[in-house]
């Protein structure tokens, strides 16, 4: 089935799967914001799926429309045009079955809150039961390497564990999706590499569906099963690219692999290529 | 040994203070220079009896209710006022307004529509206390973080949960600098409520000795408001430094880094 397309002349280049069997649909999402120097059109046309328990990541040049991307698939904004379907149902506002991670963990955590309390509130504002939600962060500590702080205040600890605070938030919330915008960009390279195995960890273990928002080449290919490559702004999709690599990935040797290296190589030439304003057949002949 | 030294630090001033006192008052005859050692038998004559009950307590009652209602009043119609962009609008021009009347013009206007009653008095506190802990509500409202809010909303925690886990404790430092200036004006206040038509209260009290040229006691009455100042001051750094644990705590980590 071919996705909708609202203008012919912008077709977008994101995968598409039947009705009923994408856990996140995008549809031909567009987003122009209204300023005083006039209208800024950050997202043009952009369409993909999400199957579910897929790991996807989404690069592209700095000012691509990333986080606005985001934004709108997570309910925080509403798109100009298109629409995003959640399990079959469009998003209005921040969806329950929805979690995001923000890159700004020093800002996304509640600093009067410690660790633990952190990671219980939104259980316990959704009403589950005490010893429910107990279990639940307790899981999720555990699952992030964080049970030994639980009594902690979240500016008492380094970035990358705030870090892996907002993840077990996010985990022991139990989502069908998860969304990460930019999560690592504000850690050191070290912790980096080890948040990365996290999210892999995780996603195997809870398959949940994960959209990884990076404008790291590396990161996108060595955490996704696929790579969703954005055009410049206005956005549309340069390139939707399935990543071969072995599902057992290590830092050591998956980064060695030639293939890896064949990815990486692929992704940059197209985030240049992207940068150049180069756009996807398609879509060229737009403006 | 660290509470010793503390205490010692906070004590050596007051201690100075009232030695330089004693030695430049030591020789004077003047009945208008207060001396320590008789002020300090004035004071408990004058205090520690029937005024603690007829005048003291009377005073601080009010000015609690008075305190208290200016906080509840300034903290909801703040979180109103900080939430709802249109209804900010609207109304800063006119806060403006309000807080820029000094209270104490407002006393003969509330004597004839509340009459001479403790509840003028109490509202005489309340509409000088009121405005600090409003416009400082307003702004801790307004100043919260994007990213907070993004997340609490993606999370779900709207309404009546998001005021209390995320308005409510974002404002706070805000809030509680506000009421830290609404005490030192509800003490203000107090006294010059009760100087109008009045039978009653420290600030009658007061006036009534200066009349009558009981100067003493009239000092007496002075020292009496500086100490309930301090005491004030003690028990709201006791309870912030609680409320705002975690607000100090970020801040040493800010500073360090």
């Amino acid at each position: 089935m071919q996705p909708e397309i609202t203008d012919p002349t912008t077709r977008a280049a994101g995968q598409a799967l039947p009705a009923g069997q994408a856990m996140l649909s995008v549809r031909g999402l567009k987003k122009v914001y209204q300023t005083d120097a006039g209208d800024i059109e950050a997202v043009r046309n952009l369409t993909f799926d999400l199957r579910p328990g897929e790991l996807a990541c989404l690069v592209g040049p700095s000012g691509s429309g990333k986080t606005t991307l985001l934004k709108c698939i997570s309910g925080l904004m509403a798109p100009t045009a298109g629409e995003v379907l959640l399990d079959g149902k469009p998003v209005a506002g921040p969806p329950k079955k929805m979690a995001v991670v923000f890159q700004e963990y020093g800002r996304s955590l509640f600093p009067w809150m410690r660790v633990r309390e952190n990671v219980e509130l939104p259980l316990k504002n959704q009403g589950v039961p005490k010893a429910e939600r107990a279990r639940l962060v307790e899981d999720a500590l555990e699952a992030v390497g964080l049970s030994h702080v639980p009594r902690s205040y979240p500016w008492q600890l380094s970035g990358g564990m705030q870090q892996r605070v907002a993840i077990a938030r996010a985990i022991a919330y139990q989502p069908e999706v998860l969304l990460m915008d930019e999560p690592f960009a504000a850690v050191d390279a070290q912790t980096r590499a080890d948040l990365e195995d996290l999210i892999r960890t995780v996603w195997k273990k809870l398959g949940v569906t994960v959209l990884f928002v990076t404008h790291d080449i590396d990161e996108s290919v060595y955490l996704g099963e696929r790579v969703i490559i954005l055009s410049s702004s206005p956005t549309v999709v340069q390139e939707d690219l399935t990543i071969d690599l072995p599902a057992d990935r290590d830092q050591l040797n998956t980064r060695a692999l030639p293939r890896f290296t064949e990815l990486r190589h692929h992704v940059y030439e197209q985030i240049q290529l992207a940068k150049k304003g180069h756009r996807p057949a398609a879509a060229s002949d737009t403006v | 040994m660290n509470a010793l030294k503390r205490f010692g630090y906070a004590i050596a001033l007051p201690v100075l203070l009232v030695g330089l006192w004693w030695a430049a008052s030591a020789g004077s005859t003047s009945i208008f220079v207060p001396r320590p050692a008789p002020l300090a038998a004035t004071f408990v004559q004058t205090w520690l009896g029937d005024r603690i009950l007829s005048d003291v307590l009377p005073s601080m009652g009010r000015l609690l209710a008075g305190v208290l209602a200016a906080i509840l009043l300034g903290v909801s119609g703040g979180l109103l006022i900080g939430s709802v962009r249109w209804l900010r609008e609207l109304t800063e021009p006119v806060l403006e307004f309000f807080r820029a009347i000094p209270p104490p013009v407002l006393v003969p206007v509330l004597m004839l529509l509340v009459g001479i009653t403790d509840s003028m008095k109490v509202a005489v506190i309340v509409s000088g206390c009121v405005w600090p802990v409003l416009l400082n509500t307003i702004e801790g409202v307004r100043a919260i973080d994007a990213v907070l809010s993004d997340s609490a909303r993606t999370y779900g925690i709207t309404g009546r949960a998001r005021v209390r886990y995320l308005v409510l404790p974002s404002a706070g430092p805000q809030i509680m600098a506000g009421i830290r200036q609404c005490l030192s004006i509800g003490l203000i206040l107090m006294v010059i409520s009760e100087m109008f038509a009045s039978s009653s209260g420290l600030g009658f009290t007061i006036v009534q000795f200066q009349r009558s040229f009981a100067i003493p006691e009239m000092w007496s009455g002075i020292v009496i408001l500086g100490l309930i100042g301090v005491a004030m001051s003690f028990i709201f750094q006791w309870t912030e430094r609680r409320v705002l644990r975690w607000y100090h705590g970020l801040r040493e980590v800010e500073n360090a880094a």
